[in-house]
Order: C-alpha cells, then structure tokens, then sequence
C-alpha cells in the first residue's frame, strides 16, 4: 500500500537533519491551520454538550422513578457501538441531498413537517462564523449523541455516593430541591466534571474514525481534523514527514491535558 | 405527581433521541433496494426484505470471522497479562513501581498516530505486518494499560496478609498469583473481557494501516469500504452497519452491567 523506502532511508540514518522546519511549514499550512480551528470549535461544542445533557440525564435517572433503569441502558447503549458504525449512520441521516426539490435525511424529515425554511447543507455547508464551520454542528451532534451516556455514567455514579442523610438533614432544614442540587450535589460534582472534561478532551483532540465515517474531510477541508490530515497525507500521498509532524502535535496537545491530570490523580491516591 | 409527568416526559423524549438512528437503521436496512429511495427514508418499510442483510453479509462475512479471529486472542491474552501487571504494581511494590504505572497510564491516552511509523516498522521486521496476527500483538500491547488499570484496582482491596501468609507457606512470586489471586479474579475479568472485546472489535485507525489486503482486514475496515464502493445502496449499507455492530450490542444487552465497571474505571480514579 505504501512506499516506505524514504522512510527506510530514514531509519538507516540517511536523512538530513531539517531542525523544526517541517513543524513551521505545518503551521503555515492553511490545510492545518483550519484542522486546529476545527479541533478548537469541536473540543468546546463536543465537551459543552456531554457534560450538559450528561447531567440532565443523570439528575432525571437519579430521581429513580419505575423504569429509569431502562432509560439508562438507552442512553449508554452509543457507547458499546464503533464509531464507523456511528458515522454511517448519521451520514445517512444528515445527508443534505440536492437543494432545492430533493432533500434527503433531515432535510426531507423538514419538508415532512412543513420546516423546508430550516433546510441547509449540513456537512456540506462551507459557511463559517468566526473560523467556526458550521458544517461540524451535525458532526458534534453525532459524538454527542455516542459519548453523553458516558458523562451520564459518570455524574450518576457521583449523585449514588451522594450520602442520603446529608440530603435528608437539608430537607428538614427547608431547603428546596433546587437548594440542594446547587448547594449539596453540585460541588460534589465538580471534580467529577474536571475528569469528564479531561477525557472527553483527549477523545475529540485525536478523534479519527467518526469524522473519517461520516463526512472525511469535506469541501474545503470543513469538516477536516489533523487525525484525518495525518492519515491522508502519511498513508495516501507518502509524505512522512508531514505526517509524523502532524502525529507530534497532536501527542503535544493531548499530553498537555492528561499528565497534569495523571500527576494529581496520583497525589490524590497518595494522600489517602 | 405533575412533576412525575414531566420526568417521565423528559426521559421519553431524550430516549426518543438516543433510538432515533437506530430507528433509521433499522426502517432502511429491512428495505428492498427499490424502496430505498429518498422519499421514504423516515417510513417504515411497506415490505419487509432480507435483500440488505444478505448482500451485507455476503460481501462482510470473511471480514467479521477476521474481527472474531482478531478479538478472541487479543482479548484473553491482554486481560491475563493485565491480571499479571496488576498483581505485581498492587501487591510486590519496588522502587519505582508507582511512577512505571503512570508511565503504562499515559500509554492509554497516547494518539496512535504518534506510533504508527515505529509500530509498522517493527512489524515488518518481524514479519507479521499486513496480518490479523500483527494486528492481535498490537491490541494485546495497546489495552495493557486499561486492563492493568483495572486489575491494580481490583487488587488492591485484597487483603495483604493473604499474599504474606502464602509467601510464609513457602508459594514463591507466581505461585501465590496461581493459587491465591488467580481464583477470586473471576469479576476482573469479566470486566476487562467485556471491555477489551468491545474496544476491539470497534477499533478502526490500527485496522485499516496495519492490514491492507481486504481478505484480512476485521470488519470496521471493510464496512468504511462498503461506503467508498459506486453507488451507495443505503439498505446494504444499514444492514452491514448493524452486522458491525451486533456482537458489541448482545454483549452491552447482556453484561451492561460489567461493560459500565469498565467505562468508570478507564476515568482513572478508580
């Protein structure tokens, strides 16, 4: 599939030491400065969201009504699924189709229900506000979907620890329920918050498959992110060098966020 | 009782949310290919066909023996070698154990694109790139820190004496893992089986750069293919997708609970 003899050189020591230069002509890559800008607006929309519907979802499954169980497993069902699997499924569903008079997927279910104003190009869409593509949204929408049941799981497993008699002991006090979400449940929630952001974090820093499922790079590279540049520049065109540089940002990037963590994960145990 | 309602409400709407594309999934994959056409994407189907399954599976059946072939070594031997790591980072503590265990830590966050060239590299030295067996090597190296993750945990509340008072007996190292630790571990595994089998057989990026002939490639690999392929017939498409998906589905349907154990424990904290 791929030529590797200029890599094999490169493991023999026949190479030319270039310093950082192929990192410079990276960042000066338009290509890759709208993957960072992707990976940006997606880490912040993509996190934002978990960690939203994640709570809600887990407050509702707390209040342990008949059947919550039944809820939870749906909600956490995405998680045992691939993210190829997720991507073909929701290519299929925000595919835009010909606009106008042959909508498909979302754009069809609009037209359905009399909405045909809302309909726009989902991921084909190139408009941008502030070097934010619009044409993320339905890939956001798409790994939301697959990893709040795990924010879900994770809030949940706080609110169960949460002690009854600290709760009870506010109720007799007066407090409301919404006293006591904010004032006992929330701050125990917090650190649980942090690691939800670290690892949901670490997760759409390098994501690949769904985005390589669903939509690849898009017309001018919308819905680009540097794991899929990476992959086609190293497997598809033979350019190593660039390839191996984008893989170095990219560990950069999600080294920065998890050995911080990592480091007072540890303490934390040490101290107990 | 208002509030009940709403709950209620609340939870049925986001449940409608979550199942939404497996209605889809399902509505276009039982439909012959005629009716596949735009119009009647959200409808049922008006007759129900096996065109897509067996199409789909024609074309993915030697591609989900390969994820089988894949899962099923890689899988076993990653969660005993785990069991083993986390025996020896619990119970025989030395000099530096705890930093060696943040160091295999990172290792589950690391991109694996940073390691694809030196991996591929010494795959071919050694003669097992392109294979499903180079693929196994992978796998099993890459969930150690997971599966030893899991099993330190585990152990950890294991009482001390009782390795101690098998040490006293005269069981060296290994002995006191087969005969001590080995028995009560059942639950580890279950655990990270669950958990080794789903990421496994879900994985994409090492699948489809390390084998590159299609008769080895697991199933998420031939699935995008199915994709990239003329004009996509969505029917097959859905069917494929919900045969790349089964295995992991059955087993998150029957072991839910073991497969949540896993999610927690990869957040860290243990």
């Amino acid at each position: 599939m791929s030529n590797w003899n200029s890599f094999a050189r490169l493991l023999k020591g026949e190479f030319e030491f270039v310093g950082l230069r192929n990192y410079l002509r990276l960042f000066e890559d338009p290509r890759f400065q709208t993957d960072l800008w992707n990976t940006f607006y997606f880490t912040l929309f993509f996190i934002a969201g978990c960690l939203i519907l994640g709570i809600i979802l887990a407050v509702l499954i707390d209040r342990n009504l008949k059947g919550s169980a039944i809820f939870r497993n749906i909600y956490l069902f995405p998680m045992a699924l691939s993210f190829v699997v997720t991507g073909a499924v929701w290519r299929w569903i925000f595919a835009p189709g010909i606009l106008p008079g042959s909508p498909q997927g979302m754009n069809l279910l609009l037209d359905l229900v009399g909405l045909d104003i809302f309909q726009w190009k989902w991921f084909t869409s190139t408009t941008n506000f502030l070097k934010f593509n619009v044409a993320l949204i339905p890939v956001i929408i798409a790994a939301v979907w697959q990893l709040s049941g795990y924010t879900m799981a994770m809030y949940l497993a706080g609110l169960r620890g949460i002690s009854q008699d600290l709760i009870e002991a506010a109720e007799v006090d007066g407090a409301t329920g919404w006293q006591i979400f904010w004032k006992i449940k929330f701050p125990i929630l917090r650190p649980i918050t942090l690691s939800a952001m670290i690892i949901l974090g670490h997760i759409s820093l390098k994501i690949f498959d769904l985005v390589y499922a669903m939509t690849g790079s898009g017309p001018n590279n919308v819905t680009d992110v540097p794991a899929i540049y990476m992959f086609e520049t190293t497997f598809r065109a033979n350019k190593y060098a660039t390839g191996s540089a984008i893989a170095m940002v990219m560990l950069i990037m999600v080294a920065v966020v998890i050995v911080p963590y990592l480091f007072s994960a540890f303490r934390k145990e040490k101290r107990i | 009782m208002i509030r009940k309602l709403v709950i209620y409400i609340l939870l049925v709407v986001f449940a409608l949310f979550f199942l939404m594309p497996v209605y889809v999934l399902l509505a276009t994959s039982f439909k012959p290919l005629k009716e596949v056409g735009l119009v009647r994407m959200w409808f049922p189907p008006n007759e129900f066909s096996f065109d897509g399954f067996v199409k789909a599976f024609n074309k993915l059946a030697p591609n989900l023996r390969n994820s089988f072939i894949l899962v099923i070594p890689a899988t076993l031997l990653s969660a005993v070698i785990g069991s083993i790591n986390g025996y020896v980072l619990s119970k025989l503590k030395f000099r530096g154990s705890d930093f060696l265990f943040a160091l295999v830590l990172f290792g589950m966050f690391i991109p694996y694109q940073s390691v694809l060239f030196p991996l591929i590299r010494f795959l071919q030295d050694i003669g097992l790139y392109g294979s499903i067996w180079g693929l196994v090597l992978v796998h099993v190296v890459y969930g150690l820190p997971i599966t030893t993750l899991i099993f330190r945990n585990y152990y950890s509340e294991v009482p001390t004496e009782l390795i101690e008072a098998a040490g006293i007996d005269g069981a060296g190292i290994f002995k006191t893992y087969l005969k001590v630790l080995f028995p009560i571990s059942l639950p580890g595994f279950v655990v990270v089986v669950i958990w080794q089998f789903t990421n496994i057989w879900n994985e994409f990026l090492f699948a489809v750069t390390v084998t590159s002939d299609p008769t080895k490639q697991p199933i998420t690999v031939a699935l995008v293919n199915l994709a990239g392929s003329q004009v996509v017939e969505w029917n097959v498409q859905m069917a494929g997708a919900l045969l790349a998906a089964l295995p992991t589905l059955i087993v998150y349907i029957l072991l839910g609970k073991y497969f949540l154990r896993g999610l927690l424990a990869g957040s860290v904290k243990g």
